[in-house]
């Protein structure tokens, strides 16, 4: 008896320092972000004086910062591109690698198999290594850089080969064939079978693609960068780029551009916590 | 089902995807192997062919050679970190404690912001508050901002990427401690295993397929790293942080050697292939069923 006693308090004293240390380390990844909500409500001696406090401050608090942040940065448009650029490549990317991988699945053919291997192959190259040619070839020789559809479509093309990847597995397991031969008997077309039959089974995996795809879309610096020149079309990681540029000493106003960075980001998260964690965990998994 | 049908479906359902695919992956990466054997510099329509020309520049391009010994550095660094912290934080959120799904998903949260963002926000942390934490304690360490000092710049790249990528890590170390049997862990108790030896024993090799998917993303992230490094830094003090990635970029962009950069992105594309082929067959070998 006096055993598990004993083993019952150490057990608790255990938790209780492992909440301890969870808590403090928790605090210090937070920290950063703590620091510019806080400084972004004051002004800029406040905050060379004294980063840490809301208090004692000389020139007060205000949201003066976000205001001008968010018509220097050209906030709305840069919203309104990312969020184009974002919402018609995830709906793209979704709908296109949902079809190959159901052709790759359906026919076993030599193309097929090639197009499959090299997708997974293709899978371990890095940005870097295509984006010179890219450029080259985009910008060259078609000269269609610098549209919106263009960095679309090219995003779309990037994220081909894990999303075809991921539909193919789904579709392999979860997707029995009777279903589609009894469509068929019942003189469905193909494209029928597919968008009323095979599309609807694959929720599950389509919601963690959207969710995967969609948050590297949105964030991505390095493609929209060689792609778009033209302030107008600036996606928000752009247009921060080259707010950040011009007033990177203007501490205040920075913290208030970079929280309106965040905060689309975080209420989205807010809701839908649960199944974003639930499809980068799948999304890594698989 | 008769053939012309199928050329149909094959229209339909393969052609949008494929075209996609190959116009934006295979082809710019085939043209970009035999850009590497021309004198192309970005603008003229000509272009010689000069065979191993570039890669003669590339061997001389001393910049580029510390670059990537400085990302060798730095990957060791990180995925050791990474894992490591990654690992004992999901061990801690797997004991029962409460709000688990909180801390989790409060780890995640720099995952799901643009490495541009997180680095002007650690840019900020570093140059003032850190500096003024300096000037009230007198602590020598923060008194000069990090990022003006080359080995201090590097420790803060690399204390902002654990930072950010551990969160990710975490999901799926936690997702393998959750996987694991109760069973197993029972009757490894009832044996008389515990703390360590459990953990070496036990644990470890059925946490090993986790293991293999961690370090195989911390490797293939660490070695492209750029965003992070152009918004913290941005190769500074004096190139002393720049890193593979960017070396790359800038040898395209900025210096216009168009060869050289390609013949190198295509190197360093090489050496993370086979970096990561041995990491994934070494690990993958280390697996175990439960």
């Amino acid at each position: 008896m006096k055993q598990t006693t004993i083993g019952g308090t150490k057990r608790k004293i255990l938790n209780f320092l492992a909440i301890a240390g969870l808590i403090i380390i928790f605090i210090a990844y937070m920290f950063p972000f703590i620091m510019v909500v806080i400084n972004s409500l004051k002004q800029k001696r406040d905050i060379i004086k004294s980063p840490f406090s809301w208090l004692f401050t000389i020139k007060g608090l205000s949201f003066d910062n976000f205001i001008k942040a968010f018509t220097q940065m050209d906030f709305l448009n840069a919203f309104k591109n990312s969020f184009l650029v974002t919402a018609s490549a995830t709906v793209l990317v979704t709908l296109l690698a949902s079809m190959l991988a159901y052709y790759i699945v359906r026919n076993n053919n030599i193309t097929s198999k090639i197009t499959f291997a090299l997708m997974v192959a293709s899978m371990i190259i890095p940005f870097q290594a295509i984006m010179i040619p890219l450029v080259s070839i985009y910008g060259g020789n078609l000269n269609i850089l610098n549209h919106r559809i263009t960095l679309i479509f090219m995003h779309t093309g990037f994220s081909m080969a894990m999303s075809v990847f991921m539909f193919h597995g789904f579709i392999k397991g979860n997707v029995p064939i009777a279903l589609e031969e009894a469509a068929c008997i019942d003189g469905c077309t193909h494209a029928q079978t597919f968008f009323q039959i095979v599309l609807p089974l694959l929720k599950p995996i389509i919601s963690t693609m959207v969710i995967l795809n969609s948050l590297a879309f949105w964030n991505d610096f390095l493609l929209p960068s060689l792609v778009l020149t033209d302030k107008k079309l600036f996606t928000l990681p752009l247009s921060t780029y080259s707010f950040y540029g011009t007033y990177s000493a203007d501490y205040g106003t920075i913290m208030a551009g970079l929280l309106l960075c965040v905060i689309p980001i975080l209420v989205l998260y807010v809701v839908l916590q649960k199944q974003i964690i639930g499809g980068v965990v799948a999304g890594a998994v698989k | 089902m008769n053939s012309k049908n199928k050329g149909k479906d094959f229209c339909m359902f393969a052609l949008p995807g494929m075209f996609c695919f190959f116009a934006v992956v295979i082809i710019p990466f085939l043209y970009g192997v035999y850009l590497t054997f021309t004198d192309w510099n970005g603008v003229s329509k000509e272009k010689n062919f000069i065979w191993f020309e570039n890669f003669k520049g590339v061997i001389s391009d001393k910049e580029f050679w510390t670059s990537l010994l400085l990302t060798f550095k730095y990957v060791i660094v990180v995925v050791v970190l990474v894992n490591v912290i990654a690992f004992a934080i999901a061990y801690l959120l797997t004991r029962g404690i409460k709000g688990q799904n909180f801390f989790r998903a409060g780890f995640f949260t720099p995952n799901l912001i643009g490495g541009i963002v997180l680095g002007y926000i650690w840019q900020f942390v570093f140059s003032r508050v850190f500096v003024n934490i300096g000037e009230s304690t007198g602590w020598s360490l923060f008194e000069v901002s990090w990022l003006s000092e080359p080995n201090k710049a590097f420790a803060a790249l690399v204390l902002v990427s654990v930072w950010q990528l551990s969160g990710y890590m975490i999901l799926i170390y936690v997702a393998g401690f959750m996987g694991l049997s109760e069973d197993v862990m029972e009757a490894a108790s009832i044996d008389g295993a515990s703390g360590w030896v459990k953990m070496k024993n036990i644990i470890l090799p059925l946490m090993m397929s986790s293991v293999t998917i961690c370090l195989f993303l911390t490797l293939s992230r660490a070695f492209m790293v750029y965003d992070v490094n152009l918004s913290l830094t941005s190769g500074g003090p004096y190139g002393t942080t720049q890193m593979a990635a960017m070396h790359v970029y800038e040898k395209a962009f900025t210096s216009r050697q168009f060869g050289v950069g390609q013949a190198e992105a295509l190197i360093l594309f090489i050496v993370v292939a086979c970096i990561s082929g041995i990491q994934v067959y070494l690990t993958k070998k280390q697996e175990v069923e439960a």
